[in-house]
């Protein structure tokens, strides 16, 4: 069975729990809707989103190179790494040379791609995630389910099970107000005592070399301003041209993410504060390959909000961590086939092609479109079962003969009605939880000859 | 008008009287149908599982049979779509995109060619109604509600004009079924959930009937509401507007 496929299985044996899950993430779309219908103008911005993403990605190299240019001139140091261990060994560098052993990290979806953290962890080096659902799953030793709600597939009595063992909170204490109470004074330490501080970036700004970061608990800012150190990690892709068109992603971001109007803190770096050191470090990791494929490079305009995985209704029903990759969803859908294509192949089958995930996405990706021309490049790159081969070639074969294909039809429906049992079995994937379709005697073509045949 | 009846494989094998349906209720508003007795595919289900290179063979047939006519209609959002979105033929280009151009879907030629104002239609009960996506998101033949437009539905159109028949929506009222082709037995505990779950919307709304343009929707849900013995049923648009009076 496929990988997606058997974890979603596994998932949705818990229905209750798979309701719940629906339900939660169904409420973050609808809220999401609430504030785009408060927006007048939200379909336009949505192009202006995209034009402006699109222009990005074809004159990206201008861009990074502006960026570089004007950050180094603010004295920031520009690092670059084609790839995620490039990636880890440019900050295990800099951790090196400070003697640092304090660190804390803000959400970035890029250093758990990157796989950072066990990186680091190997190295003898700890590093506290201090966004809250990220801490719950540092904790538990998951990967997040979700790219902006990290912790979505736990509920509080897991939450309170958890910070019980880590934490030593009251055991059975389910009151959100105490567990995040808990938290809070657990992450204060940790933000006193750092010395480095590494965050995510969601918006480069090329002209002016500065950078902005969005997160609701102000954990980002708590470890900058606190670190002698900041080390800012982003894929090339998070560049825009100028600090104006961040009027126009701020108000896409958190609405289509959340359903705010805007993240609570939306910090703004420019360079460092007296005293301090900042670094930032622009990843390939596949990238580039993903804009040399014509059908998918447009997957990199991406700002990472997740509404896509809101509103798909197999990843509601499905939980984050069947999708086993780090970005999980539609989008994971689309952009981790480039990255492994063997390890995910099964991905762009994960999804019904419903389209609605392209409807919500702010920066106007194709996303169920890339899903079907991904399902053709898979299996033309060969990662698919010899059965399924076999099964597609019979179907073409008889499907593309009107004679074969009636004495087929003529016969299944036959088989269906003399001997039920044959199709109603176990080996039938249908028939598990649904009913087969009652079979008629003729087809439409044999009244058609029969009604208004000449 | 030379209307050409293009009847989806499995409606054809399973589901004559959709087809019946589709037939008779074109022949009633006037046009001029024929049934190309050699039809088979669009092609779709390999398409759709990553197998556009085997669906060649489908795509000529299709064209050879379906050259010539001013439209070609179908009881199908999601084999319509695939038709206007994949369909080739490399010996005859000219006529594959004639036929793009010219497939439509039964409640848009309705709505959009035939201009239709008025049904001789009655189906007294009470029906909930299913978006299926392909035709909702890919052919647009009603508003979205992830988009910030205009609030529309050819097919709720044509069923308002129906006598005595009482309308509603599930809560959710564009949320996909779960059938989605091959997904439906390679994702298939997806699948069901998402069926089931559809079908409970429906269910609070106390529905006798479970309508839509998709007979691929409907029969998945079919299957479950026969295997958890509900007494709710499907029917096709097509057979409701069909319906006597």
């Amino acid at each position: 069975m496929a990988k997606h496929a058997a974890l979603s299985e596994k998932f949705i044996a818990d229905e209750p729990r798979t309701d719940w899950h629906d339900e939660t993430l169904w409420f973050v779309r609808q809220k999401r809707d609430k504030a785009a219908h408060g927006l007048p103008g939200w379909e336009q911005l949505r192009e202006l989103a995209s034009q402006i993403k699109n222009h990005t990605l074809s004159n990206l190299e201008k861009y990074l190179r502006q960026f570089e240019q004007q950050a180094k001139a603010n004295g920031i140091t520009v690092h670059w790494a084609a790839d995620g261990d490039e990636h880890n060994k440019i900050i295990h560098d800099i951790i090196r040379k400070h003697n640092i052993e304090k660190i804390v990290k803000s959400k970035s979806m890029l250093t758990e791609e990157c796989h950072l953290n066990e990186y680091l962890l190997h190295q003898g080096i700890e590093v506290v995630d201090t966004d809250l659902g990220e801490r719950i799953v540092q904790f538990r030793k998951e990967p997040p389910s979700h790219i902006v709600l990290p912790a979505i597939h736990l509920k509080k009595q897991d939450v309170s099970e958890t910070f019980h063992k880590y934490l030593q909170t009251e055991k059975g204490n389910n009151d959100p107000q105490y567990l995040t109470e808990a938290a809070r004074q657990h992450l204060r330490d940790k933000f006193i005592q750092s010395e480095l501080a590494i965050t995510g970036v969601n918006f480069a700004v090329a002209e002016t070399g500065g950078f902005v970061v969005c997160t609701n608990e102000g954990n980002a800012d708590m470890g900058a301003h606190t670190a002698a150190v900041h080390i800012a990690c982003m894929g090339f892709e998070k560049i825009i041209p100028k600090a104006e068109h961040l009027a126009v992603f701020l108000r896409l971001l958190a609405r289509s993410a959340t359903g705010q109007a805007i993240t609570t803190y939306s910090s703004h770096f420019l360079k460092a504060r007296r005293g301090q050191e900042m670094h930032i470090v622009i990843v390939d990791n596949g990238r580039s390959k993903q804009l040399g494929r014509k059908d998918f490079r447009n997957s990199l305009k991406c700002i990472r909000c997740a509404a896509c995985f809101n509103t798909c209704p197999v990843y509601r029903r499905s939980g984050g961590h069947s999708y086993h990759t780090a970005v999980a969803g539609p989008l994971g859908s689309i952009i981790n086939p480039n990255m492994d294509m063997k390890a995910n192949a099964d991905l762009p089958f994960a999804s019904t092609l419903c389209g609605s995930c392209s409807n919500v996405c702010p920066v106007k990706i194709d996303i169920h479109e890339q899903l079907w021309k991904w399902r053709q490049v898979v299996v033309a790159e060969g990662y698919v079962d010899a059965s399924k081969k076999t099964g597609m070639r019979g179907m073409a074969y008889i499907l593309a003969k009107p004679g074969m294909y009636r004495f087929a039809g003529k016969m299944g429906r036959w088989v269906m009605r003399t001997f039920p049992f044959m199709i109603n079995n176990k080996l039938n994937a249908w028939y598990k939880q649904r009913e087969m379709p009652e079979v008629p005697k003729q087809s439409f073509r044999d009244w058609y000859l029969k009604n208004r045949g000449k | 008008m030379r209307v050409g009846l293009f009847i989806p494989c499995y409606i054809d094998q399973f589901y004559p009287q959709v087809a019946i349906a589709t037939l008779q209720l074109l022949e009633k508003l006037g046009c001029n149908v024929s049934f190309p007795l050699q039809q088979t595919c669009c092609g779709q289900p390999m398409a759709n599982s990553g197998f556009a290179g085997l669906s060649k063979g489908c795509d000529k047939n299709f064209v050879k049979n379906f050259s010539g006519f001013d439209y070609v209609v179908a009881p199908s959002g999601s084999c319509v779509l695939h038709i206007k979105e994949h369909l080739e033929d490399q010996g005859h280009p000219k006529e594959a995109e004639r036929i793009r151009n010219n497939v439509y879907e039964l409640t848009e030629f309705l709505t959009d060619i035939l201009k239709v104002q008025h049904i001789n239609a009655s189906f007294p009960h009470s029906v909930g109604f299913h978006n299926s996506c392909h035709g909702q998101r890919g052919l647009h033949l009603s508003s979205m509600t992830e988009t910030m437009l205009p609030a529309f539905s050819k097919p709720e159109q044509l069923l308002n004009m129906v006598k005595g028949i009482q309308l509603s929506n599930p809560e959710r009222r564009d949320e996909c079924c779960g059938f989605g082709g091959t997904f439906c037995v390679f994702e298939e505990a997806v699948s069901v959930k998402m069926g089931k779950d559809r079908i409970k919307e429906h269910e609070v709304n106390a529905v006798e009937y479970i309508t839509g343009g998709d007979v691929s929707c409907l029969m998945h849900l079919e299957g479950i509401l026969k295997r958890k013995g509900s007494s709710v049923k499907t029917i096709h648009i097509a057979e409701i507007l069909n319906s006597e009076l």
